[in-house]
């Protein structure tokens, strides 16, 4: 059979052809392969803007089945407008079901979030990556971070932490912060908060980053060791907001956000809220 | 080695040195395409370093020396005699066209142009530092002077946040930087005391071999001479083997006990740096040691 056999020429409605699919799956599969290891590949025009999810978009898209079932999240919210609009896209193009439940899904995309349960050995998570070079804020050279990666030369990071800590008494860095994976690469975990690190080491699921505007797809296998750097005298720490909880449901055990202008405090994952607000549902 | 000047007291110098900790055989650089016509062609007795035959620049040739524990090299001559090229070969900033470096380590001997530039740069953390003339190139202008002592601690392995600040400060004591200007940017220092700073990362990780590159060039006078101080004391004290890159003889009287004068590219005198300011020999030391006079 010859590779032009294989090719469907039929007209489709998926928003990548097979080719792209084929390229971008390439790519996952490479970075699997190398655990943190930044995976460049032909970042394709989509209908969402670059810096909008058009890197996990493509990851998704890619992933995608039509058995699968889809929860699409920004900043934890399954409601939010580009969460929505990203949904509505990935379902009409594959024909996958859509959820809000991370438990349900198998293919969770998310910008900002890991959603607080529900992930398991079933499920891809797929992360909406703006900045995917965690050297980027020390090194502007390409080939420089390039050697840096490949050396495993990561001095320059240690020592923006030692200038972060020196500066303002804590590590302030929150969402990005630098992870070694797989004891080898430094991988930002753009864009979650430090609170959901803890929860990418030894995961039972994959996750994927996709970087639409950066063109570089990265991965974190399910039971890989992430590490996030830190001074073996200054303890990592996920963010504490003192006492707040829920005003919905009270909890106490999950990253909450504050309301603008008000001393009110919400879950960040809405689902994972409501689900405890209505043990039946 | 161009002519007799000096050579005899080359051997007699070589007596007093036990064991070597960096030899350089036979360096050499040049810029364009070079054969023996063309090497031959520059040089002192030529005038000029660039060839009229070709127009290659040859920078620096045949240059060879060794420094032991504790020893203090001085490389001289007028700028574009190609005493920080050679300089420059030997911290791996610019590849070398010819000769050989070979650094003694305690596990055995490394040929410096020989291993790998992942090697090379290991080398540069622990090994061999270098002080550059500009502090620019040796810091970073935008980290606090702690910061830039981190980096080669951090890259030697260091993970525990005190242990770092407390090797950062005893370094910056050390080279009379005043603490409580630890953690402000190298931006906002003077330029001695960027120079202080330089020193106190080139020394993190005590390394064996330190590369001074016109240490004081940039330096008004009498922080110069407090520099130099600093540079001599911490020279006594550590067993480092050092090479001083100057035009002006009167750095290399201070902090060297040998040195090699170089123009047009070559060595064209090298003897014990006392004896070279009583007595030089090549019509060119003279002049230098007349103009360090005058």
């Amino acid at each position: 059979m010859t590779l032009d056999g294989l090719i469907d020429e039929r007209p489709r409605t998926e928003l990548l052809d097979e080719y792209a699919k084929r390229e971008i799956r390439r790519a996952m599969l490479s970075a699997v392969a190398i655990p943190g290891y930044q995976v460049p590949f032909g970042s394709r025009e989509m209908p969402v803007a670059r810096g909008w999810g058009s890197g996990g978009l493509q990851v998704t898209l890619a992933t995608v089945h039509r058995e699968d079932v889809v929860k699409v999240i920004d900043q934890g919210d399954d409601d939010g407008v580009n969460a929505v609009n990203l949904r509505r896209l990935v379902t009409s193009s594959t024909g996958a079901r859509e959820t809000s439940v991370a438990a349900e899904a198998t293919v969770v995309q998310s910008r900002h979030r890991v959603p607080e349960d529900g992930l398991d050995e079933n499920t891809v998570l797929v992360l909406q990556v703006p900045v995917p070079e965690p050297l980027r804020g020390v090194e502007r050279d390409m080939r420089e971070l390039a050697r840096m990666h490949a050396e495993a030369d990561y001095s320059r990071m240690w020592v923006s932490l030692y200038e972060d800590k020196v500066r303002n008494g804590v590590i302030t860095q929150s969402t990005g912060y630098p992870c070694l994976v797989d004891g080898r690469y430094v991988a930002a975990t753009t864009p979650i908060p430090r609170w959901d690190i803890p929860r990418l080491h030894d995961a039972p699921f994959l996750t994927l980053f996709g970087a639409g505007r950066e063109k570089r797809i990265y991965a974190i296998p399910p039971y890989t060791d992430v590490e996030p750097l830190t001074f073996e005298d200054v303890p990592f720490e996920v963010e504490d907001a003192d006492g707040a909880c829920c005003a919905l449901c009270g909890s106490r055990e999950s990253f909450l956000v504050s309301l603008p202008g008000a001393p009110t405090w919400l879950c960040s994952d809405t689902d994972w809220c409501r689900r405890r607000r209505e043990p039946s549902a | 080695m161009s002519g007799a000047f000096g050579e005899r007291r080359f051997e007699v110098a070589r007596l007093r040195v036990p064991e070597w900790l960096l030899e350089v055989r036979g360096l050499g650089k040049s810029y364009g395409p070079h054969d023996d016509a063309v090497i031959a062609s520059t040089g002192p007795q030529a005038g000029t370093a660039k060839s009229p035959l070709n127009g290659s620049v040859v920078a620096a040739w045949d240059v060879s020396f060794a420094v032991a524990a504790g020893e203090a090299l001085g490389i001289v001559g007028e700028s574009g005699s190609g005493k920080t090229t050679v300089l420059r070969c030997l911290a791996g900033d610019t590849a070398p066209t010819a000769g050989q470096a070979n650094i003694r380590l305690p596990d055995g001997i490394v040929s410096l142009f020989e291993v790998a530039p992942a090697e090379r740069r290991r080398l540069r953390i622990d090994t061999v530092s270098v002080v550059y003339q500009d502090p620019a190139e040796g810091l970073k202008l935008n980290v606090t002077a702690g910061g830039n002592i981190a980096e080669p601690l951090t890259a030697a392995g260091w993970r525990n946040f005190g242990k770092i600040r407390s090797r950062a400060e005893e370094l910056l004591a050390r080279t009379e930087v005043p603490l409580n200007r630890m953690d402000d940017l190298v931006r906002s220092f003077s330029g001695g005391m960027k120079q202080r700073v330089q020193i106190a990362k080139a020394l993190a990780n005590s390394p064996s071999v330190v590369l001074f590159d016109e240490p004081t060039t940039g330096l008004d006078a009498s922080v110069a001479a407090g520099v130099l101080d600093l540079i001599r004391s911490l020279l006594e004290e550590h067993r480092i083997a050092a090479v001083v890159v100057s035009h002006d003889f009167s750095v290399i009287e201070m902090l060297t006990q040998r040195c090699l004068v170089m123009q047009h590219g070559r060595v064209v005198e090298s003897a014990l740096t006392d004896q070279l300011l009583e007595d030089p020999h090549h019509p060119y030391t003279q002049r230098l040691v007349a103009a360090a006079r005058a």
